[in-house]
């Protein structure tokens, strides 16, 4: 292993304290940072507003990015290794579309009013989730089964966008039969926000990103194995139909759980493999997945501070933000795909 | 000599199961044995099937009839992880693995023998080590496999396949896409590592002048006929290649060993010095003619030296040249 890569795990670790605190400081109120130290060290603040924001609003949603920022560059980079294809993630495979259906489904259908800073009752809460696991699973399911069917990982990426456009188009005949204020709680849904998941929520939301980032780092040898392609692995003794299955499951849970509770959020999952790829020079997981889940984290809670830097009353929409730091880096790799050593 | 073979078929049938009931039976009645320390080299035309019998030796695809006997125990008994540890295999597969470095992609053979994380050993750095510096890729080992040519690419997937510590290496057409020189060094190579270690190496190749230079057993593979296997020598000497490769305009010339586009058949006597009359007889065959001994009454080139040769004409007359060419024009 290479050891001038390990100086990333400090940087990523300090990049990622600062956009921490950066999102504890900054928003509609500005609170100062001592004042934050103070609040979070357990201090009675003379000003309870401020205490209350950054308690109760600020310290999950910032948790909430760092957890999704993660989960979702990690689900991406499993599955660009796992289909060989740069272009992978989990909204381009439709496991995004697919949870999206699912709480469409709860939100239009049954109607759970899904309010951005109070919340569902907790079985809406769990009831969404399940929605969304279920419709990640059931995409999930469908490319599992197709990938036997499709040897060509570029067919079957296609065959995601397909059922990812199926999705869509079943979200917009549920919308047509839903009343306004049940759409307008979907496209708020929609626009992915990191706010949503209030402090009582969040160890729900923890612990189920928690076991699947989990799950990815115990795949790290077989994921290393499949960069040689699929009969090399085999031949390495790995087994490939349960590594593939796991691999899958460990991505639907992780991309299920975020958009359920954040939202679908574009780019997080195509572009930070590739950030965490062309900052290593290194394929290789050992490094590679570690490195992209923090810098998934970095990633995030840059976007949730470019998010509230507008200082209003209102936040900017997660995935207008999302595209802008994720579109160009995309780019700049399809065009120097040629001295890219990781596509060759 | 008497050694145990380590894979051997009996009554071997290979191909695909199509849907429902059917198969598709590409060769059937395959008796093979594959010998440690010797280089085998399989050939056959595209669609003879030697992509299939490769896939089915490497466990990618289950035999359609027939037993595989490997290390004297059936195919179907060994595990995942035992036949990991029994054959090691290069392919032609497109591999992503341009981002690691040679020494992590030689580290990946090691593969069924760490734990779960992978964490190498020093036993297992010792066995890297030694498998790059014997495949002579050792230089590299810190450079990213992207940087590799074709042919230290080869090198470095036949150490990853070293690294296994596989008994048996099969490898699918290692000589293609490489250059002259890479396609003499891998497959020197790959007899070194044969005769050295003792391994048994099993290779698909399309390269016939390699094959009988360096091969210790060819296994020609032809649809529809039992395969023909034996040292490259025997099999030339027993006419075997000549309907091997018995298609219309193109034949085998058992006495170079090569491929000509077609037969010649006009004699022409070549003796005198070696290399010349050798490259001689090449610039023959070329225009038609079939080098032949000396007989009178005919025409025939004396080689003097490397230019100097005398060619004598039906009626007795010579005529002298100073190159192959000039040689040449006279005999059109």
């Amino acid at each position: 292993m290479n050891r001038q890569a390990l100086i990333y795990y400090p940087l990523l670790l300090c990049l990622l304290l600062v956009l921490f605190a950066g999102g504890l400081v900054f928003g509609s109120v500005h609170i100062p940072l001592d004042s934050v130290i103070r609040i979070l060290s357990g201090n009675e603040m003379e000003r309870l507003a401020w205490q209350n924001i950054v308690l109760q609003s600020r310290l999950p949603q910032v948790i909430t990015a760092l957890m999704a920022g993660a989960s979702l560059a990690v689900s991406g980079l499993l599955l660009q290794t796992l289909f060989r294809n740069p272009l992978a993630g989990p909204s381009i495979l439709g496991i995004s579309d697919g949870a999206n259906l699912g709480v469409a489904t709860i939100l239009l259908y049954f109607g759970g009013s899904m309010n951005m800073t109070a919340a569902l009752p907790f079985s809406g809460y769990v009831a969404l989730i399940f929605a969304s696991l279920i419709g990640a699973g059931c995409v999930l399911a469908l490319i599992i089964y197709f990938s036997t069917k499709v040897k060509s990982n570029v067919m079957l990426l296609i065959i995601g966008i397909m059922i990812g456009y199926l999705a869509s188009s079943l979200i917009s005949v549920l919308n047509y039969y839903a009343s306004s204020d049940r759409i307008h709680a979907f496209v708020m849904w929609g626009l992915g926000n990191f706010s949503g998941v209030s402090m009582h929520q969040l160890p729900y939301y923890g612990g189920v990103a928690f076991v699947g980032l989990l799950m990815a780092i115990l795949l790290i040898k077989p994921l290393n194995a499949l960069l040689l392609g699929e009969m090399y692995a085999a031949n390495l003794g790995v087994k490939i139909k349960r590594t593939r299955i796991l691999i899958l499951f460990c991505t639907g849970l992780l991309t299920a759980a975020t958009t359920a509770f954040c939202g679908p959020i574009s780019f997080i999952g195509l572009a930070v493999p590739h950030v965490a790829r062309l900052m290593l020079g290194s394929s290789n997981h050992k490094m590679l997945l570690p490195v992209t889940l923090l810098s998934g984290a970095c990633f995030a809670l840059l976007c949730n501070l470019l998010m509230v830097l507008p200082e209003m009353n209102n936040m900017l929409p997660l995935n207008a933000v999302t595209p802008m730091l994720g579109a160009p880096v995309i780019i700049y790799v399809i065009v120097n795909r040629k001295n890219i050593q990781y596509f060759d | 000599m008497t050694q145990a073979s380590v894979i051997e078929t009996k009554n071997l049938s290979i191909g695909y199961f199509l849907r429902g009931r059917r198969r598709k039976v590409v060769h059937d009645g395959l008796d093979l044995q594959l010998f440690p320390g010797e280089v085998t080299c399989l050939l056959g035309l595209n669609g003879a099937g030697k992509s299939t019998l490769l896939r089915t030796l490497c466990g990618f695809q289950p035999p359609l009839g027939g037993e595989i006997l490997l290390m004297g125990k059936p195919l179907s008994e060994y595990s995942q992880l035992d036949f990991a540890l029994t054959v090691g295999v290069v392919l032609t597969e497109k591999t992503n693995a341009g981002g690691i470095t040679v020494y992590e992609l030689v580290s990946l053979g090691r593969h069924p023998y760490t734990g779960f994380f992978g964490q190498l050993k020093k036993q297992d750095r010792d066995i890297i080590e030694q498998s790059l510096e014997k495949t002579g890729i050792a230089h590299k080992a810190d450079n990213y496999v992207s940087e590799l040519s074709d042919g230290e690419r080869q090198k470095a997937m036949i150490a990853k396949a070293l690294a296994q510590q596989c008994p048996i290496i099969l490898l699918d057409e290692p000589t293609a896409f490489l250059d002259v020189t890479s396609r003499i060094e891998t497959m020197v190579l790959l007899h070194k590592l044969a005769v050295e270690q003792q391994k048994a190496i099993l290779l698909s190749t399309h390269d016939l002048d390699l094959a009988i230079q360096m091969g210790d057993c060819l296994w020609l593979e032809e649809k529809s006929r039992p395969m023909n296997c034996g040292t490259p020598e025997d099999l030339i000497l027993s006419g075997a290649f000549e309907s091997f490769f018995g298609k219309k305009d193109i034949v085998f010339d058992s006495s170079t060993g090569k491929l000509n586009a077609k037969a010649p058949t006009r004699l022409m006597g070549v003796d005198g010095d070696f290399l010349a009359s050798y490259w001689v007889g090449n610039a023959l065959i070329r225009n038609g003619y079939r080098p032949s001994v000396v007989k009178k009454d005919q025409m025939s080139i004396h080689c003097i030296s490397k230019d100097y040769f005398l060619l004598t004409l039906p009626d007795g007359s010579t005529k002298e040249f100073h190159d192959v060419a000039d040689l040449l024009k006279a005999i059109k």
